[in-house]
């Protein structure tokens, strides 16, 4: 009998799908190699690769300090690899009446501060939050990015991006940040019942909508972010081989499906130093 | 001559009393293990503010914060409006079971109630996302439905088996003789009811909401999907909650071994722990004065 490798992936519920559509892809070219993937929040993932619980963490986020202390004591190295690139939406429900936002406006809405659709120029009602919970790499990207404070305790933390969908289909007075990938769906339309508010980066930017790619490839839409593969030393591997394959044209193809952008120079390069961590980066060996 | 029978009888008592030791032991080691790990929470954080309406934000942008008082208060509002709901709707489903329907449709009811306990609670709680969360939101012109009254609609169908078979337990056991004296002295079937039958089984249907509060306040996964899980502290039933179960949960997964939160999440899960306890124990007692009262 031929030995099969297995391979663990843990974290972040944005890229679980887009990984388990990777993967499935991989395993097709390769018996000899199992892949398992699992999600629960980019916290969790990274606390998995932490305790040796898995052999990739996957996050929507950067490392933080604390985590990186704990590597350091146990004796880590962790290296990243960027293998796509996501964009934050912001949805609301068709009846605010809200088009676009400005990023400070969002951020005073999700602190609380604002607490009434009036007065960002929507339909009077009070604002329903929806967001994910502490163990959410978007919960903290957007924190980090968007509100540089705490959310507002009114903050109604939900279990998955599905359920913030589905919930700001529902909620007339709703709120939501979800991935582009949970808006687009894999044959390119767009997820009924909810609104993508156009976004700005100040009130001199222009609004733009993060289903405009050239806007997100640009800069101009704010909210976009590398998704990270986590691992402690440098893939090795079967691993190597799966980072590989989902640099190859193949996977970047399956990133564009599942509504993700393969990354860009500019971004992995302003993220590196962000990250100031070892990465890795396969684009340049495929290219 | 000792025959194989003596030994089999030998075998039997001693595995028993071997798994009755062994569950007290089991009990006795997650006391101890919450006890040990809730006690370092307390040295970093003080019992006031652990117990205070400080809000609960271990993961906080500046300064982490560890209060439980908006949980508890959560905690509180969905099993107090769950057995606000089960306690009538099962004492009176247990009453109809024994005393009113007939012996073949209460033979077709009761299972029916019994198996509503072998939901998994992952239902209930899509059930409460996508049902019962809607239907309350449109009932009272809500925004949306995950608040803590949907926490208590979903927890009370859940503690319903519970409390109906505990319950009909009660009624059944009141002896026939007392209904057969309170007929011979012209009582009709409502009066023997409830002047007869109702305080004869009282305790019985004490212990049985005490059993089914047990079993709400211990719910997980239901309250962490239908109640939308707001750290704010709730204004009442319309309000989002966050239980103390649903805390720990979520919060578990993600905690580094070792850290205040860690340690948090442990006394967190201790006072849940004393709360059943002390609610099974009530539950125990009251039960017993009973079954005395009973012979």
């Amino acid at each position: 009998m031929r030995h099969v490798e297995t391979i663990t992936i843990r974290g972040s519920d944005t890229e679980v799908n887009l990984v388990f559509h990777l993967a499935e892809q991989y395993m097709s070219t390769d018996s000899a190699v199992s892949i398992s993937i699992t999600g629960g929040g980019s916290g969790v993932g990274i606390a998995a690769l932490l305790n040796g619980k898995t052999d990739v963490a996957n996050s929507s986020r950067a490392l933080t300090e604390q985590e990186l202390a704990l590597a350091k004591a146990r004796g880590m190295t962790l290296v990243a690899h960027v293998f796509a690139a996501d964009a934050l939406v912001i949805i609301v429900h068709p009846s605010t009446g809200i088009e676009s936002l400005t990023l400070e406006q969002l951020g005073r809405i999700y602190a609380g501060d604002i607490r009434d659709w009036a007065e960002v120029g929507g339909r009077p009602g009070t604002i329903s939050l929806y967001g994910r919970q502490s163990n959410s790499g978007t919960f903290v990207y957007f924190r980090e990015k968007v509100l540089k404070r705490d959310f507002s305790p009114a903050l109604k933390q939900m279990n998955g991006t599905a359920q913030i969908v589905e919930s700001v289909m529902r909620d007339p007075y709703g709120i939501g940040y979800v991935g582009l990938g949970y808006i687009v769906k894999a044959d390119g339309s767009l997820r009924q019942g909810v609104r993508v508010v156009r976004l700005r980066a100040d009130v001199r930017r222009p609004a733009v909508s993060p289903l405009n790619e050239e806007a997100l490839r640009s800069g101009l839409y704010p909210l976009v972010r590398p998704l990270y593969q986590f691992t402690n030393g440098e893939p090795q591997g079967k691993i190597r081989a799966f980072f590989q394959f989902e640099a190859s044209p193949m996977g970047q193809q399956i990133i564009v499906e599942n509504g993700y952008l393969p990354p860009w120079p500019e971004m992995l390069a302003a993220d590196a130093e962000l990250a100031s961590l070892k990465t890795i980066n396969f684009y340049s060996d495929s290219q | 001559m000792k025959g194989r029978r003596f030994y089999w009888n030998w075998f039997f008592e001693r595995s028993l009393a071997v798994s009755g030791v062994l569950s007290i032991a089991i009990l006795v080691g997650i006391f101890l293990l919450l006890l040990n790990n809730s006690w370092r929470a307390f040295e970093r954080l003080s019992v006031a503010s652990f117990f205070s309406l400080a809000p609960w934000n271990p993961a906080a942008y500046d300064t982490p914060s560890y209060g439980v008082g908006a949980l508890l208060i959560g905690t509180a509002l969905t099993t107090s409006g769950a057995i606000a709901i089960a306690a009538p709707l099962g004492i009176g489903t247990a009453f109809f079971l024994s005393e009113i329907a007939p012996a073949q449709l209460r033979n077709l009811l009761k299972p029916f109630i019994e198996l509503t306990a072998a939901v998994p609670s992952v239902v209930m709680g899509f059930a409460g996302i996508v049902l019962v969360g809607p239907f309350l939101a449109r009932l009272f012109g809500l925004p949306n439905g995950l608040n803590a009254l949907n926490g208590a609609i979903l927890l009370a169908f859940m503690s319903l088996p519970t409390i109906v078979s505990v319950a009909e337990e009660a009624v059944q056991a009141v002896p026939k003789a007392y209904k057969e004296a309170s007929y011979a002295l012209g009582a009709n079937r409502w009066e023997t009811l409830i002047q007869v039958t109702l305080p004869a089984c009282y305790s019985g249907l004490l212990a049985a909401i005490m059993l089914g509060m047990g079993r709400a306040i211990g719910e997980t996964m239901t309250v962490l999907m239908a109640t939308g899980n707001a750290t704010a502290i709730p204004q009442g039933f319309f309000s989002s909650v966050r239980t103390i179960t649903a805390t720990v949960a979520i919060e578990m997964g993600e905690v580094a071994t070792g850290t205040t939160h860690y340690y948090a999440l442990f006394a967190c899960a201790l006072v849940l722990f004393i709360i059943t306890l002390i609610i099974n124990i009530a539950a125990e007692r009251v039960a017993a004065q009973w079954r005395k009262r009973g012979q």
